[in-house]
């Protein structure tokens, strides 16, 4: 199945080392699930770029088949699917999060 | 329509006939669920895999017909 929204979302997960796909933006999240992981990246200092999906349906349908993933928020780390709002929230509560950052040399707080 | 606790645990059954399962309706109101489901089918997979396998066993709802869940998935100790 085609993809529209496939090369908006490779250049995007490409640029920006640190990318999440969300219900709002960083500083008004339209959706609990996604308020969550914005907080994580905010608590732990991470620089991070969003985009909205609650504004472009394409975007909304193409970057849940993109990952083989029902649901939003999505977060990418250089160009790597790393998980939805559970798996992020595991991460973070298990140092997880933190080694993946170290690792990928994501400067953060 | 939404889902209720022996649907979901139904569904997860299905693939995972060696899963200890436990559900949960966060809110009350048979739309918020929380899913635990440890499997041997699990191990040695990372938990991005993990869940993709349980959504598959959902067959398309999450997302859907099933608005959230919150997920934890590991392999038995």
């Amino acid at each position: 199945m085609s993809n529209p929204a496939e090369p908006r979302i490779v250049a995007e997960i490409t640029e920006n080392p640190v990318m999440l796909y969300m219900k709002g933006n960083a500083l008004m999240p339209q959706c609990g699930f996604s308020a969550r992981v914005v907080a994580i990246l905010n608590h732990m200092k991470v620089p991070f770029k969003t985009a909205n999906v609650l504004e472009d349906p394409l975007l909304r349908e193409g970057i849940k088949q993109y990952a083989n993933w029902p649901t939003v928020p999505q977060l990418y780390v250089k160009g790597e699917f790393v998980g939805g709002c559970d798996i992020v929230t595991e991460m973070y509560q298990s140092g997880e999060l933190e080694t993946l950052l170290a690792e990928k040399e994501i400067a953060h707080g | 329509m939404a889902m209720i606790a022996s649907d979901i645990e139904a569904l997860i059954r299905d693939a995972f006939p060696d899963a200890k399962i436990a559900i949960e309706d966060l809110a009350g109101d048979g739309d918020h669920w929380s899913a635990s489901v440890e499997s041997a089918a699990f191990a040695g997979r990372s938990r991005v895999q993990q869940h993709q396998m349980v959504y598959a066993a959902l067959k398309g709802r999450v997302g859907g017909e099933l608005h959230a869940l919150a997920l934890q998935t590991s392999a038995p100790k």
